[in-house]
């Protein structure tokens, strides 16, 4: 098993970060000299904003039960991730090393067993939404109204079928404590006319629309959630990136 | 066995640790227990996909999923589902079905679902429990439910004539003495089974639990010959008793329901004689089994 960082690398690599300056030689770690589709930056903005500004969760409360969940469900836009996880203190950065070795946690998809702060293990598309809805059911039940499930996908991952059951029934259920995040870089073979959100608002979520490069109207937009329904932000980012 | 089911199931939503996802199925059933813990009686519609994505995400929230629906769309339709949203996140759930392999012979090929036991026995760790009787059902969905890891509990239209409650390790219901054959009969086969063998050289053991199969009780029995008669796919066990019997030389028979689609309606004996699983066509497989040089 991968060694232990010290508890200084750690803290120090904990310490807040307020642009991608701070994150990108966390990526270049887990890069390694290999070549990476700009398809691995699109998230990167998304999830800077998320743990930076909304989710309610740090490395001393990834067993909380009142935490916030952020599900992974596009599994493979792991390596923003994986270096955003070392940044913030979940994950020790000498994990980023040897991403994929034999002896890493980290694969090329992530498994929530062997990784600190993964909601879940992703890879095969179409499961995260599906996951959220009952996890954020699941909370509910237990009369745990603070904790909010978002789940991050990809345009392309809607063409799952699985996502438009859970999309449909959270709608209907008026699932107020889910967020989806749809990260829309164009790649979905045969598009989306009228847009990715009207997938969602045709079942009766809220919806924002917004550019996925644009930390300043991506906080609204995440945050913009009324609680009585379902909310997405469809984060518009270059085509194919 | 669905009503014991129901009844129990409800009973087991007093614990607020209990939650039941549906697919319609049995909704109406439900209505009751629903009107009280709307909360913890989930019915996502005609959905078993998001019902099992949607059971992954309550076990990761500390709840104690019962998931219910037909056999063929629980286990098939939904497989990699419990594969990836159950196995693969390490959280367990409670799958129950209904429907088992031809118990609705008249639907057709879309309503069978005689793979539901060997699909499950590709997963790790899973319990499955094949209830001859609906009196078994109370017990042994208790211990399931009461457990963390996951089981797939299989009910059917088709009984014996009474019931053997337990643990479902292996109960002799026959001992035919030194040197005799050993049947093993899975749920509700067991009485066609004993009336095939009445008169043969042949020990019938019963269990409601394929898995984990008691092989320990079946090294006990075993002499060298071993009839397997299990209700669905023929052969789903056969690796447990050949993998049990690795240091012993032994001879094994496993009857079943067979691959081929037969294409016919009919009732669920009907398909039983159409599979040799009947009382005449096991005696036949058994005395051919046992006899072979006058086969």
């Amino acid at each position: 098993m991968t060694r232990l960082a010290t508890t200084a690398r750690v803290a120090e690599a904990a310490a807040p970060i307020d642009g991608r300056d701070q994150l990108a030689p966390l990526l270049e770690r887990v890069r390694a000299g290999r070549e990476f589709g700009a398809n691995v930056l699109s998230t990167l903005d998304v999830l800077q904003v998320l743990y930076d500004r909304v989710l309610r969760i740090t490395p001393a409360t990834v067993d909380d039960p009142d935490r916030d969940r952020f599900l992974l469900s596009k599994g493979h836009a792991v390596a923003g991730y994986y270096a955003l996880l070392a940044a913030k203190g979940f994950i020790p950065p000498d994990w980023l090393d040897d991403q994929g070795g034999p002896s890493s946690r980290l694969g090329d998809h992530p498994d929530r067993t062997l990784i600190p702060g993964v909601e879940i293990g992703s890879g095969s598309l179409g499961h995260g939404l599906g996951l959220g809805v009952g996890s954020a059911l699941g909370l509910r039940a237990q009369g745990r109204l603070g904790p909010r499930v978002y789940v991050l996908l990809g345009d392309a991952e809607l063409d799952e079928g699985s996502n438009h059951e859970a999309i449909a029934y959270a709608g209907a259920l008026g699932l107020g404590n889910l967020t989806a995040i749809v990260v829309d870089n164009f790649s979905a073979t045969h598009g989306w006319p009228g847009g990715v959100a009207t997938r969602f608002t045709v079942n009766g979520w809220t919806a924002a629309t917004v550019d996925g490069r644009d930390r300043d109207a991506l906080h609204p937009a995440l945050t913009g959630h009324h609680g009585h329904r379902p909310h997405v932000v469809v984060a518009l980012v270059g085509d194919g990136e | 066995m669905r009503d014991t089911f129901v009844a129990t199931t409800t009973e087991f939503l007093g614990d607020s640790r209990t939650v039941v996802v549906l697919a319609d199925i049995s909704a109406e059933a439900f209505a009751p227990a629903a009107a009280r813990h709307p909360d913890r009686v989930i019915n996502v519609g005609i959905r078993e996909q998001l019902m099992v994505g949607v059971a992954g995400g309550l076990a990761l929230t500390g709840l104690r999923p019962i998931v219910h629906s037909y056999a063929p769309f629980l286990v098939e339709r939904s497989y990699e589902q419990i594969k990836l949203d159950l196995d693969h996140q390490g959280v367990g759930a409670v799958l129950v079905s209904v429907g088992a392999s031809y118990d609705r012979a008249a639907a057709g090929r879309t309503h069978l679902g005689p793979a539901d036991v060997a699909l499950i026995d590709t997963l790790h760790d899973w319990t499955v429990h094949v209830p001859g009787h609906r009196d078994e059902v109370p017990g042994l969905l208790r211990d399931v439910v009461c457990g963390q890891d996951s089981a797939y509990v299989r009910l059917s239209t088709l009984s014996n004539a009474r019931a053997y409650p337990g643990t479902g390790d292996l109960r002799v219901l026959r001992d035919a003495g030194p040197g005799a054959a050993l049947l093993v009969a899975v749920g509700p086969t067991v009485d066609a089974a004993l009336d095939a063998t009445a008169g043969l050289p042949v020990t019938v053991a019963y269990t409601h639990r394929p898995r984990p199969f008691d092989t320990v009780g079946l090294r006990a029995l075993v002499d060298s010959a071993v009839i397997l008669v299990e209700p669905y796919l023929a052969g789903t066990s056969a690796r447990l008793v050949s993998a049990a019997l690795a240091d012993r030389p032994h001879r094994l028979s496993a009857l079943g329901v067979r691959r081929e689609e037969l294409r016919r309606y009919g009732s669920a004996a009907d398909h039983a004689r159409w599979h040799g699983l009947d009382a005449a066509g096991l005696r036949r497989s058994i005395t051919d089994f046992l006899s072979p040089a006058l086969a």
